[in-house]
């Protein structure tokens, strides 16, 4: 009976194309939406995905997510080294600071400082440079998109020049001198980054009594790092989380506060109730259409189950190309927009998730058109 | 007294009402009727008169509220919905007012629907579908959907549809209704030539007057009753014919 079912699916054209469109609409924008907001998600903690070598990081009690900067005192980093079970532990800096390029116009970077002997946490490609060239006087390293985009000089015709290595800007009005090109995952508020060492980011930023935004430690080899990071806190009386923990307490707090998952949710549902109102009805319509002709095969000696497998079946075909078509477009759209400000993370969850929307669709669709077809009276097969 | 080995759906007492209250209609009011093996009875009367109502019952599409309704030995009410399913895909074969063709199928695929609901496998049951519309004079339209198929083909594949399988019953709904004169005769004369047989019945509902000579026997219905079952003289002249 399969064939039956799939060619009385398939041959009523504008039904099923109305279907396969409505569910594919349905799954790109779940798909879509979801993507970027997963995007979105994954830019908040980019610094953390960038930074692979501490294994814990140490801040102060209060701070909510990566960009919530209490500063700390200079000391703290050699407190947290001389905890049992740290293998080393550095200074990093972090802060937003203001660059005065070569037109006059200034753009807000994301600086980070390093320690100044070892680098750690430097950005993990280089484009062009060396990360030791960090120890050169004034020295920065600017991301690859920063130097293009918004740090770029702007010619009175419009063209934009990429800031290059030996080129010059100031940071708070002092000199910074870019000395290699790096790239690094897109941040959340789409700033420049700039890497520098420890101490000249003190210099660069205004003045405070305190600067150490973050301790990077590193557990000696067998260390736990829970309790070890329970011993950080205990004995420094700061906050430490493993790499792990400091990506949930950063995308917990962007959930929390920020109308970003009420927006995306709001769309994903909008997607959801799309495929509902549109592939679900236009499938429940279908059935009804058809309702002469399951009446005509009951009648005719073909079991519920018969009939409600063939219900399924069309149900099946219907979603799964669906599915894929709201999938690879939105997996097109996706590759196609890489290269832009557009965040996009397919992953095989949020797969899961848009293919469990349109198989909840289509239940709902074909458990209405079932119903239908099961208390259908044979018997209507003799209405004219 | 009619010998009980040739009676192919015997009714006695057969009552069916719709609605309730004020709403209720007595759609049959105790209708007796026999129906032989080899024969082509025909239902006729007005439009309400209960035609239809009582080959929905006798075909097992329809419950009935009292009474007895017997075909080749089997009583619907003792058996269960999917038994029920199951003896009218094997032993009951429908010709519809409509046709009832799926659009969608072609004229080989529609007629091979009651063996692939029996379980036959595809490519067997067309093949043999294919053969029956030869013998319907459709050989050459086998692959043809039913919206390329005039009214009297379409009828034709209709009734090809309900012979594929060799039920023991045959329940026709106003076959002739929606097609001209001359179609509808050739489709009666059709009928009969293939579907009466030693060990089948036929049973067609009809108000239309033109096709009264091609039964064995008329039933005239009304107002839920079965008023008079009448001889008809087809075969015999037919046979005196040949």
């Amino acid at each position: 009976m399969n064939f039956i079912a799939l060619k009385m699916l398939v041959g009523n054209r504008a039904r099923y194309l109305s279907i396969v469109i409505g569910l594919t609409f349905a799954s790109l924008l779940i798909t879509q939406q979801s993507a970027i907001f997963m995007g979105l998600m994954t830019r908040t903690f980019g610094f953390l995905t960038d930074t692979a070598l501490p294994d814990i990081w140490v801040m102060d009690p209060k701070v909510q997510y990566i960009d919530d900067i209490k500063p700390l005192k200079e000391t703290e980093s050699i407190r947290v080294r001389s905890v049992e079970g740290v293998a080393w532990a550095v200074p990093l800096y972090k802060g937003l600071l203001k660059a005065r390029l070569s037109n006059g116009t200034f753009q807000t970077c994301n600086v980070i400082g390093l320690d100044d002997e070892t680098l750690i946490g430097g950005p993990p490609r280089m484009l062009q440079g060396k990360l030791s060239e960090l120890r050169r006087s004034d020295a920065i390293i600017v991301n690859d998109i920063g130097a293009a985009g918004k740090l770029a000089t702007v010619l009175p015709d419009g063209r934009r020049v990429p800031l290059k290595i030996g080129d010059t800007m100031e940071l708070n009005d002092h000199r910074a001198v870019v000395v290699g090109i790096c790239q690094v995952q897109r941040t959340f508020q789409s700033q420049p980054v700039v890497y520098t060492t420890y101490s000249r980011a003190t210099v660069f930023a205004p003045r405070e009594r305190k600067l150490l935004s973050f301790v990077a430690a590193k557990a000696k080899p067998g260390q736990d790092f829970h309790t070890l990071c329970q011993r950080i806190c205990k004995t420094t009386g700061l906050a430490a989380y493993t790499k792990d923990e400091f990506k949930k307490l950063t995308i917990r707090y962007y959930m929390k506060y920020t109308g970003i998952p009420v927006n995306f949710g709001t769309t994903v549902v909008l997607g959801f109730i799309v495929g509902i109102a549109i592939a679900g009805q236009t499938f429940f319509s279908f059935t009804l259409d058809n309702l002469r002709y399951f009446g005509t095969l009951k009648a005719m000696g073909a079991t519920d189950r018969v009939l409600l497998q063939m219900i399924l079946l069309q149900a099946a075909l219907v979603g799964s190309i669906g599915y894929g078509l709201g999938v690879g477009t939105a997996s097109a759209l996706g590759t196609l927009l890489g290269r832009t400000e557009l965040s996009f993370l397919l992953t095989w969850q949020l797969l899961l998730v848009s293919a469990s929307a349109v198989m909840v669709i289509c239940a709902v669709s074909a458990i209405l058109s079932m119903r239908k077809v099961i208390r259908l009276e044979p018997a209507v097969v003799f209405q004219s | 007294m009619a010998d009980t080995d040739n009676i192919a759906v015997q009714c006695k007492g057969v009552t069916k009402t719709y609605g309730s209250g004020s709403t209720l209609v007595h759609a049959l009011r105790g209708v007796d009727l026999e129906v032989r093996t080899g024969e082509l009875m025909m239902l006729v009367g007005p439009s309400g008169s209960g035609k239809t109502t009582l080959i929905s019952i006798i075909a097992g599409v329809l419950g009935r509220d009292d009474g007895e309704c017997i075909v080749f030995g089997h009583d619907f009410r003792h058996m269960s919905h999917y038994e029920k399913t199951r003896y009218r895909g094997q032993n009951i074969g429908f010709v519809f007012q409509l046709f009832n063709l799926i659009p969608t199928l072609s004229a080989a695929e529609n007629v091979a629907v009651p063996l692939i609901i029996n379980g036959v496998k595809r490519r067997e049951a067309i093949g043999r579908a294919c053969e029956i519309l030869s013998r319907v004079g459709l050989g050459d339209r086998t692959y043809s959907p039913p919206t390329q198929l005039s009214g009297g083909q379409q009828q034709r594949v209709a009734i090809a549809r309900a012979l594929l399988h060799n039920p023991k019953l045959i329940v026709c709904d106003e076959p002739t209704s929606a097609l001209d004169h001359e179609t509808g005769h050739k489709i009666m004369e059709l009928l009969h030539d293939v579907a009466v047989g030693v060990d089948r019945a036929l049973i067609v509902v009809t108000h239309d007057a033109r096709i009264f000579e091609f039964a064995d026997r008329i039933a005239k219905m009304d107002d839920g009753h079965i008023l008079s079952v009448e001889n008809s003289n087809y075969r015999l002249t037919n046979k005196k014919k040949n």
